[in-house]
């Protein structure tokens, strides 16, 4: 049984990561565009590249 | 617009006419391109895009234009308080639920252990030690998430009433501090899982609830900018000045010109043109102004530029009218109480009523001590787990709107469907509406006669010119002098002759007075030395407008044809579509009168309109519909919106609608019948924390499950 001392907290320490990335995604505004977010992956993003690249940088709302 | 301290613009705008993946792109990739913009984003749900560049300010009026010149519609937009405040709520709901879900995951993963075995085989310390660990979960994690619940129910104790939260906090509350209680006490009736487990599946009902409700809340804003803007006011030394619109008063002179909206009410001093009055009549065909006509605010100047003195301000124009009827008639229709909450009403006092039954009845009859009374209390209010209830209406709303989404149709208010699947009768507008709202050309003409009409008619942006030039395909006849006469028609020279398009006595008085009149839409060309030729349009019904009446009477929907046009055409449309009662000719405030009349007779009533006129009816009835054509404050007023030529999703929304409303009352029924079996086992104390959670998850899935029927049968 004394496995389970270090399987309990490992699981709970994955699951707790899981939550921080979600909370982060949540944070950084990727849930508040569900719609466009589904559309924009049909677009041709190489067509044109931006002229500014830091854009990729995510921004807190 | 905003700018921060070290030279960052933003700026936020809504954006209309954006409608596919492409438009996201031509957008934002036409924003890039100007070497300033540091990030220009179009929020796609919102509509709102918004723009951050350095340096100077008055660029932003650039931007504007540049996406205005793409085609789109730019509305300013103010970041007003209450969308701001329906945003973190969102964003609040979803994180509460993601901390849920990590709680009822983990917790779950321990009480598999705790269900396989018991107390001999994994011994006290054991079970103590994974008891511990629930708690360590669970409890901050309520303490989270439950809040969304807390609060509610607070609210409403302190209100002096009960609604929904006040059995779910409870139950939480007590829950979790018995389960600690026993978990100090090394018992067995530990419950954290099935409270998480109740939390997040109620959450994931909230969540979906609050998703179908969202785009019902932007209403309001999106209406008052629709209001909000600027007008030119003429100087006494001849100059003219840009103010607000709330700061026009009477007795100014506004200059208004073409293609412009008129600000106020007010009547022409100086200047001919036309005027495009769809907005406040519904009138297809533009209207002649001149001299001492009268004008109203949010009809657009299609001609020539005109001064207008205000008689009206803003505030007290026929427009501010409308908007405080449609004010009027959503308070009315606030009244209405959901499905939802009707059962919730019923639920809690009959809960709380078992609960403390069981909780006395054990205690002081069935002589056990309190602590084991208590338990089977809090059994009760778990296992009667609203969690069904909960989930059976927002899962299938969901389901339903993805469905009509797909078919083009745009539900924007959460209850809509279950208002729909009640309505009795439908009224139509009829332009825009019954019919496509454009005109175009009937019957078959001489080729040449119509080369040269399409020709000049290309000149103009009349609607019945355009309709006319739409209609020719082929080259154009070079011309010269081409002029545009307000209110008459247009004038041309080809290879020396005189040529003239337009009204019957602008073309054609002289020549030819016999010809019989036609009560429609004509348009007239004269070439010099020849018989003019006549064009007759008219506005086509949609095509499939006959069918989806017939079909809407065979569901027992009766059909009203409703319109400011002209009576003895709305009675002709009517006998044409089949319709029997018809009421042509009347304002807005006359419609409005009619639909409270319907009402009063206990009439559920669909709307479906396009036009400004018809926005106080839409938000008068019981559910209301807009095409995608229509202006936006119809679509705003509206419950639904449906996209392209065709009138069918009137129909296929309302099957929807009926078919899903029997889908939530099957759900209900389902947990009803969960309970019935339930209670009376907890009643008798015979359920465990397995049986608990089993009977609960499997209650909740199978309520979903039931939904999914939507997806599967057909119409």
């Amino acid at each position: 049984m004394s496995v389970l001392l270090y399987m309990i907290p490992l699981a709970l320490l994955l699951g707790l990561c899981g939550l921080a990335a979600f909370i982060w995604s949540l944070k950084s505004g990727q849930y508040e565009d569900m719609e466009g977010a589904a559309r924009r992956i049909l677009l041709d993003d190489d067509e044109e590249p931006p002229h500014n690249t830091d854009q990729s940088e995510n921004k807190a709302p | 617009m905003q700018q921060d301290k070290e030279g960052q613009n933003r700026l936020t705008v809504l954006v209309s006419g954006a409608t596919c993946a492409g438009c996201i792109q031509k957008i934002e990739s036409r924003l890039a391109r100007e070497p300033d913009v540091s990030e220009a984003r179009l929020n796609f749900s919102t509509r709102r895009l918004s723009i951050e560049w350095r340096g100077n300010t008055a660029r932003s009026n650039d931007f504007v234009k540049a996406v205005k010149a793409l085609g789109y519609g730019v509305l300013p937009f103010d970041a007003g308080a209450a969308r701001q405040e329906s945003e973190n709520e969102e964003k609040f709901l979803l994180l509460c639920l993601g901390v849920a879900g990590f709680a009822m995951g983990n917790i779950m993963m321990i009480s598999v252990g705790l269900w396989a075995s018991d107390a001999e085989t994994m011994g006290l310390a054991t079970r103590d030690l994974m008891h511990w660990i629930s708690a360590l979960i669970a409890l901050p994690a309520i303490a989270f998430s439950g809040r969304v619940f807390f609060r509610s129910a607070f609210k409403a104790l302190l209100g002096g009433h009960t609604n929904m939260d006040v059995p779910i906090s409870l139950a939480l509350l007590l829950a979790s501090g018995m389960s600690l209680f026993e978990t100090f006490h090394h018992g067995e009736h530990v419950y954290f899982d099935s409270a998480v487990m109740l939390m997040f599946f109620l959450l994931v009902g909230r969540y979906l609830d609050f998703r179908a409700r969202k785009n019902a809340r932007s209403t309001a804003t999106d209406l008052l900018s629709t209001l909000s803007g600027f007008a030119n006011v003429l100087q006494d030394d001849g100059s003219l000045k840009t103010v607000p619109i709330r700061s026009v008063a009477e007795g100014m002179r506004v200059r208004v010109n073409a293609g412009d909206k008129f600000p106020v009410d007010g009547h022409v001093i100086e200047g001919s043109s036309l005027v495009d009055t769809s907005l406040v009549t519904g009138e297809s065909l533009p209207r002649d102004v001149e001299k001492g006509s009268d004008v109203y605010a949010g009809t657009m100047n299609l001609s020539a530029p005109l001064t207008i003195e205000v008689a009206k301000a803003a505030e007290d124009s026929l427009l501010a009218d409308i908007v405080r009827l449609m004010e009027k008639a959503g308070q009315g229709q606030a009244q209405y109480v959901r499905l939802a909450d009707r059962a919730a009403r019923l639920y809690t006092p009959v809960v709380h009523t078992l609960a403390g039954l069981a909780f006395f009845g054990w205690w002081l009859i069935g002589g056990l001590d309190w602590q084991s009374a208590l338990m089977i209390a809090i059994t009760v209010l778990i296992i009667t787990c609203p969690c069904a209830l909960g989930l059976a209406v927002p899962v299938v709303q969901v389901l339903a709107s993805g469905r009509l989404m797909k078919g083009g149709i745009l539900l924007k208010s959460g209850d809509a469907l279950e208002r729909l699947s009640g309505v009795d009768m439908a009224l139509f507008d009829k332009t825009g509406t019954l019919t496509l709202g454009r005109p175009q050309l009937e019957g078959i003409y001489p080729p040449e006669a119509l080369q040269m009409a399409a020709s000049i008619a290309s000149h103009s942006t009349h609607p019945l010119s355009k309709a006319l030039a739409a209609h020719y395909e082929g080259p154009l006849l070079p011309l010269e002098d081409v002029h545009e006469h307000p209110g008459q028609g247009l004038s041309a020279a080809y290879e020396g002759k005189a040529v003239r398009l337009g009204r019957r006595d602008w073309c054609a008085s002289e020549q030819n007075p016999d010809d019989p009149a036609h009560s429609g839409l004509e348009l007239w060309l004269s070439v010099e030395g020849q018989r003019p030729q006549r064009f007759i349009l008219s506005d086509q019904p949609r095509e499939d407008a006959r069918s989806v009446i017939e079909r809407l009477q065979a569901q027992g929907v009766e059909p009203v044809l409703l319109s400011g046009d002209r009576d003895e055409i709305v009675q002709a449309v009517a006998k044409n579509m089949g319709i029997s009662q018809a009421y042509g000719g009347k304002t807005p405030p006359e419609k409005f009168e009619i639909l409270e009349g319907f009402k009063a007779q206990g009439h559920k009533v669909l709307m479906i309109g396009d036009g400004l006129n018809d926005a106080p009816v839409l938000a008068g009835a019981d559910v209301s519909m807009a095409p995608g054509s229509a202006i936006d404050m119809a679509q705003n007023a509206a419950d639904i919106v449906f996209m392209g030529d065709r009138l069918s999703p009137v129909y296929e929304s309302l099957s929807i609608a009926r078919h899903s409303q029997s889908l939530v009352k099957q759900n209900f029924a389902l947990a009803v019948a969960y309970n019935m079996v339930a209670i009376p086992l907890a009643l008798g104390g015979f359920v465990t924390p397995l049986i608990a959670a089993l009977a609960m998850s499997g209650s909740s899935l199978l309520v979903i499950a039931n939904s999914f029927r939507l997806k599967w049968t057909s119409l």
